[in-house]
C-alpha cells in the first residue's frame, strides 16, 4: 500500500518498475517521502492514513494498536468474572459499564488499526492463532471482589501512564483514539480507587481483602510497563518515530511515584520491602522486578493464559453462525447490518 | 419464610424484579457475545435494565436488600427472564417477547398518573432501542441462514409458554390488560412474520398457573442464579460497598 501510494505521489506507474530507470526513479521518490515523512515527526505533525509512510513504521504501529485493542477485549474476562456477584447494585452498574467500555475501546482501536490497511477480522484470527499477543495482565486471575477495585486502581491506573503520552503519538487516528480512550479510563481508574477505598475503610474482613488484592496485583502492575529499557527491543525505533514518548523505565518510575502517595490514602500498603523515597533521585526506588515470571506469563504460561485464550475463541467460533446470519440477511436486503 | 404473598403488594417490586433478573441474565454474556457491537449493545441493554430495577426497587424498599436478601420464593418477577440465556438466538426470543412487553406496558404507565408515571417515561426510550434490537435481531437470525432460521424458531419456541403470564394482572398496575395482550400479540407476530418465522401456536402457560412468578413460584434455574448474585452480599452482613 505504502508503495502504490509512493508511486502514485511520483507519477510513476507500478507496472514500469521492472526498468533500471524505473527502479532508480522509484528509489529517488522513496527518498523524498522518506525525507518529508521525517520532516513531518520531527515537527511533531500527525501522519494520516492516506500520508506515506515508511513499511516498518506502519508494520510496528499494526502490532502496537492491535495488541492494545486485544488488550482490551481480553481484559473484560477477569472483570466480567464478577459482574454476576457484584456485591451491591451499584458497583454492580459501575462494573457493566466498565465492561461495556472497554468492549467500545476493543471497536476503537481495530478501527485505527484497519486505517493502516489491516482487517479487524484478520487481526482476531492473529490473536485467536497466538501470532498477536495482549497485556500480560490479563493473565492473571480475580479471585476476590476486591480484585475488581485492584484492577481499577492499579492496572488501569498503569495503563493511562503508559497512554496518556500516546494521545501525542506522531500516528493521527492512534492518537485520537488515545484521547477518548485516556478519558474513559480516568473514570474507571476514580472508581476503582473508590471501590478499594470503601473496602479499606469497611470490616476488618473487607480491609484484608482489599489488602490481599494489592498485594497480588501491585508486582503484574508494574510489569505492564514492558522490559527493562536494556532489553525492550522496540523502543528505540518507536520513540525515533514519536510512536513512544518515553521510555519504559521513565514510565514506570512516574508510575510508583503517583501510586505511592495513592496507596497511604488509601490506609493499604505496597509488597515491596524496597520502596523508600530517594532524596537525591527524587523519585521512590522500589525492589526488583521478577522478569522470569514477566516473560513466562508472556510465553503463554501465566495462569490464566489458557483459560483466556480458550474463552475468547469459543465466543467467536460459537458467534459464528449469528454473523453469517447477519451477513446473509444484509446480502438479501441490500443493507449493511452487523 | 418470606414468600412473595407476605410481601406487600407494590406494583414496583414484581416489575423492578422483572428488570433486575433479566438485566443479571444479560449480564452473563459479557465477554461471550458473537461480535464485539454485541458485547456493546447486550451490556447497554442489562445496564439500561439495571438502572430501572435499581428506581423500581428503590420506590419499595432498600434496592440492596430486595435484591440480596430476599429468597427465590420472594422474588415476584416473571418466569420468562429468569430462563437461562441459551444461544444468542434464545436471548433474543426471549428479549422479542419481554421488550415487547415493556415497551406497551411503559407505554400506558408513562400517560398515567400513577407512582410509576415518571419513571416509565423515562425508560419508554430505553425500552423501544431495546425492542428495535431484539426485532432486527430477530430479523437477520429469521431471514439469515437455514441454521439461523431453525435458531432462531427454536428459540421462539421454547419461550412460548412463559408468555401467558406476561398479561396477569399486577396488584396496583393500572392497565387494561387484555388489551395489551393484544398488542403484544400482532406486534409479535408482525415481526416473527417478516423475519420468515412461525408464531408459535401451544399453551402460553407451563404446568404452572400464569402468573406463577408474580407469586414467587420459579423455575429451577433462578435458586442458582441467586445463589450466585447473593453469595458475596451475604458472605458480608452489615457492610457496605
Amino acid at each position: 500500500m505504502a508503495t502504490a501510494a509512493a508511486h502514485q505521489a511520483a507519477g510513476t506507474e507500478p507496472d514500469e518498475a521492472g526498468s533500471p530507470a524505473a527502479r532508480s526513479a522509484e528509489q529517488e521518490a522513496a527518498a523524498a517521502h522518506q525525507a518529508v515523512f521525517d520532516a513531518a515527526v520531527a515537527a511533531d505533525e500527525r501522519i494520516e492514513p492516506r500520508d506515506w509512510m515508511p513499511d516498518a513504521y506502519r508494520a510496528s504501529l499494526v502490532r502496537q494498536i492491535a495488541q492494545h485493542a486485544h488488550s482490551e477485549i481480553i481484559g473484560m474476562q477477569p472483570e466480567a468474572n464478577w459482574i454476576t456477584r457484584a456485591p451491591s447494585l451499584r458497583r454492580k452498574a459501575i462494573l457493566m459499564a466498565k465492561v461495556q467500555d472497554e468492549a467500545g475501546h476493543g471497536l476503537y482501536l481495530y478501527s485505527a488499526a484497519e486505517t493502516l490497511g489491516t482487517g479487524r477480522d484478520e487481526l482476531l484470527d492473529k490473536l485467536h492463532s497466538g501470532r498477536q499477543k495482549y497485556s500480560s495482565i490479563f493473565n492473571y486471575p480475580t479471585l476476590t471482589w476486591a480484585d475488581v477495585g485492584a484492577i481499577g486502581w492499579l492496572v488501569d491506573g498503569a495503563a493511562i501512564t503508559n497512554q496518556v503520552p500516546l494521545c501525542r503519538c506522531s500516528y493521527g487516528p492512534y492518537a485520537r483514539a488515545m484521547v477518548r480512550v485516556c478519558k474513559e479510563e480516568s473514570f474507571h481508574q476514580r472508581q476503582g480507587y473508590e471501590s478499594l477505598l470503601a473496602l479499606s475503610r469497611g470490616t476488618q474482613a473487607q480491609h484484608d481483602m482489599a489488602q490481599d488484592a494489592v498485594d497480588r496485583w501491585w508486582w503484574p502492575s508494574l510489569m505492564m510497563f514492558g522490559p527493562p529499557d536494556d532489553e525492550s527491543s522496540h523502543s528505540e525505533q518507536s520513540m525515533t518515530w514519536k510512536i513512544k514518548r518515553h521510555s519504559n523505565d521513565e514510565l514506570r518510575q512516574r508510575f510508583v511515584d503517583i501510586c505511592v502517595p495513592q496507596a497511604e490514602s488509601l490506609g493499604l500498603t505496597l509488597p515491596d520491602p524496597d520502596l523508600v523515597w530517594n532524596e537525591s533521585r527524587g523519585h521512590h526506588d522500589f525492589g526488583p522486578i521478577d522478569w522470569t515470571e514477566f516473560w513466562d506469563v508472556l510465553k503463554g504460561n501465566g495462569p490464566c493464559n489458557e483459560q483466556r485464550i480458550t474463552q475468547r475463541k469459543r465466543a467467536h467460533d460459537e458467534g459464528a453462525w449469528v454473523r453469517d446470519a447477519a451477513a446473509a440477511y444484509a446480502a438479501k436486503h441490500g443493507k449493511a447490518t452487523a | 419464610m418470606t414468600t412473595a404473598a407476605d410481601a406487600p403488594a407494590l406494583p414496583a417490586l414484581p416489575l423492578g424484579d422483572d428488570a433486575l433478573v433479566l438485566s443479571h441474565r444479560l449480564g452473563e454474556w459479557a465477554g461471550h457475545a458473537p461480535v464485539l457491537e454485541e458485547e456493546v449493545a447486550l451490556a447497554n441493554i442489562a445496564l439500561d435494565l439495571l438502572g430501572q430495577a435499581r428506581i423500581l426497587l428503590s420506590l419499595a424498599g432498600d434496592e440492596d436488600e430486595l435484591a440480596y436478601l430476599r429468597e427465590e420464593r420472594a422474588f415476584q418477577n416473571l418466569q420468562l427472564v429468569e430462563q437461562p440465556n441459551g444461544d444468542f438466538a434464545h436471548t433474543i426470543a426471549r428479549q422479542l417477547y419481554f421488550s415487547t412487553y415493556q415497551s406497551l406496558l411503559y407505554g400506558q404507565l408513562a400517560t398515567g398518573e400513577g407512582e410509576l408515571a415518571p419513571l416509565a417515561a423515562k425508560a419508554v426510550k430505553e425500552v423501544a432501542y431495546h425492542q428495535d434490537h431484539a426485532e432486527q435481531w430477530t430479523l437477520r437470525l429469521g431471514d439469515g441462514t437455514p441454521e439461523s432460521h431453525a435458531r432462531a424458531q427454536r428459540g421462539l419456541d421454547a419461550l412460548w409458554r412463559f408468555t401467558g403470564e406476561m398479561f396477569q394482572p399486577v396488584a396496583g398496575v393500572d392497565v387494561d390488560w387484555e388489551a395489551m395482550r393484544a398488542s403484544w400479540t400482532s406486534s409479535v407476530t408482525a415481526v416473527v412474520e417478516r423475519a420468515t418465522l412461525t408464531v408459535p401456536s401451544g399453551p402460553q402457560t407451563g404446568a404452572w398457573a400464569a402468573g406463577a412468578g408474580r407469586q414467587g413460584l420459579h423455575t429451577e434455574s433462578f435458586g442458582r442464579m441467586l445463589a450466585e448474585m447473593q453469595h458475596l452480599h451475604r458472605s458480608h452482613p452489615g457492610a457496605s460497598w
